[in-house]
């Protein structure tokens, strides 16, 4: 019996470790004492088959484990119910038909060893021991699923009550002027992740209590601005986001290779970026120009040889502050 | 229109997780293959079609919410960049059709903004 909590885990690996969902994190996490059914009807060895029926019907139950003082002897399931009644032998006692060759499960084994031993063994429940062996409850599939889905809904309310308090973050905060910064590292010509600095302001943003059209005008912006650094930047740069209440200030550096005319690449449609990144839709000439778009100020300064450093700011009326919990943008 | 209508008049390939597209309106439609013009241009929720097939066009489609993207000329994605569209729950149809004859199907079928 011992045996299930020595099942050997498989290693993860980074690219798996990034695809498990929720729900096998759940799996994992959730012990099998917290979804079963406790203190399950059982019958013993000398209850006839016939009550065995009665109990199952009464109950709605297709299953029970068969007990002689709390010490588990078997398993008696609707299947060995209907060998009873295909033999007319309804009369006899549950030790007849009973299995007595079971699996067990520990209490505080995690879930994920209940389903694998559910899949190997084609059982539909699996009676539950504490560390004395004692039966404590019982767990099929069902207990399962509910119980993953009862530890969703709880995730759910938990990331709702997260997001409340972001929303509200500078509220309780005594200071002359609070913000919180956000930095970015971005390295040039990686391009598998770019967009990924600026899909996490967005996110960001959101949680703090912005407007969607808030978050998605500086996302865009922010956007932009990380392309630049992968496709231009010699060692790529930094994305510094300052949020406050009444502003989100942008700055985003780089040490070369600086950019020749400033005017000539504020035109819509001028572009330096190389025929390869170009294949891949890049290099449109109308990063700066979208940026200008989003942002209420923007202020680009330019060494050539040097660096660059763009500066931006987009304000936000009272009704779209974040981290303040003002206004009509809140669900709560 | 809902999404589904579209996957079926269209005959699309659906590359990423199976959801339910009929509960999907689309707000509108865009078409281009230079990113800095889809994030100009294309509208809340709109169906992107495009030929370019790359990861990034999955960044793209998350900051802006569109409803799904349709890689044109048969394109294929990489599995990586399928497996980061599922992450994000950005929908990518497929057709080995070009984005002109798509763009002419829909608007033929009365999906005009």
């Amino acid at each position: 019996m011992g045996d299930i909590s020595r099942i050997q885990k498989r290693p993860v690996t980074d690219q798996d470790a990034e695809n498990i969902t929720r729900v096998e994190e759940l799996a994992y996490e959730l012990k099998v004492e917290a979804v079963m059914t406790k203190e399950p009807s059982t019958v013993t060895p000398e209850t006839s088959m016939l009550e065995t029926l009665n109990l199952f019907r009464q109950i709605r139950i297709s299953g029970a484990p068969v007990v002689n003082n709390h010490e588990l002897l078997g398993i008696i399931s609707i299947e060995d119910l209907i060998r009873s009644l295909q033999e007319n032998d309804l009369s006899s006692p549950v030790s007849k038909y009973m299995s007595s060759t079971i699996l067990t499960i520990h209490g505080s084994d995690p879930v994920i060893e209940a389903l694998k031993l559910f899949v190997n063994s084609h059982k539909g429940r699996l009676p539950v021991l504490d560390q004395d062996n004692q039966l404590i409850g019982i767990i099929t599939k069902g207990d399962i699923t509910s119980g993953i889905l009862k530890a969703l809904q709880k995730d759910y309310h938990a990331e709702e009550i997260k997001r409340y308090r972001a929303s509200h973050l500078f509220e309780d905060i005594n200071s002359d002027r609070s913000s919180l910064i956000l930095r970015y590292n971005i390295k040039q010509g990686d391009f598998i992740h770019g967009g990924s600095a600026s899909s996490a302001i967005k996110s960001a943003l959101l949680r703090l209590g912005a407007t969607p059209q808030m978050a998605r005008r500086t996302g865009i912006a922010v956007y932009e601005a990380e392309m630049n650094l992968i496709i231009h930047s010699t060692n790529g740069g930094v994305i510094r986001v300052e949020i406050e209440p009444h502003q989100i200030s942008i700055n985003i550096s780089d040490d070369g290779p600086g950019i020749e005319d400033i005017e000539l690449a504020m035109r819509p449609g001028y572009s330096t970026a190389t025929e390869t990144v170009r294949e891949l839709g890049f290099g449109a000439g109308m990063g700066l120009v979208n940026i200008k778009r989003c942002v209420d100020s923007m202020r680009l300064e330019s060494v050539f040889g040097k660096g660059t450093n763009l500066r931006l700011k987009i304000f936000l009326q009272s009704e779209e502050t974040v981290g303040e919990a003002s206004g009509s943008n809140k669900e709560t | 229109m809902n999404l589904q209508e579209i996957i079926t008049n269209l005959d699309l390939k659906v590359l990423t997780d199976l959801k339910d597209f009929s509960a999907i309106e689309p707000s509108c439609g865009y078409s281009s293959d230079l990113l800095s013009c889809v994030m100009a241009g294309a509208p809340h929720k709109s169906v992107w079609v495009t030929l370019q097939a790359h990861s990034n066009i999955i960044a793209v489609a998350t900051l802006l919410e569109l409803s799904a993207i349709v890689i044109t000329e048969g394109a294929m994605p990489e599995p990586a960049m399928l497996a980061k569209a599922n992450e994000e729950g950005v929908i990518i149809l497929s057709t080995e059709k070009p984005t002109f004859n798509v763009i002419g199907k829909l608007w033929e079928m009365g999906f005009h903004c």
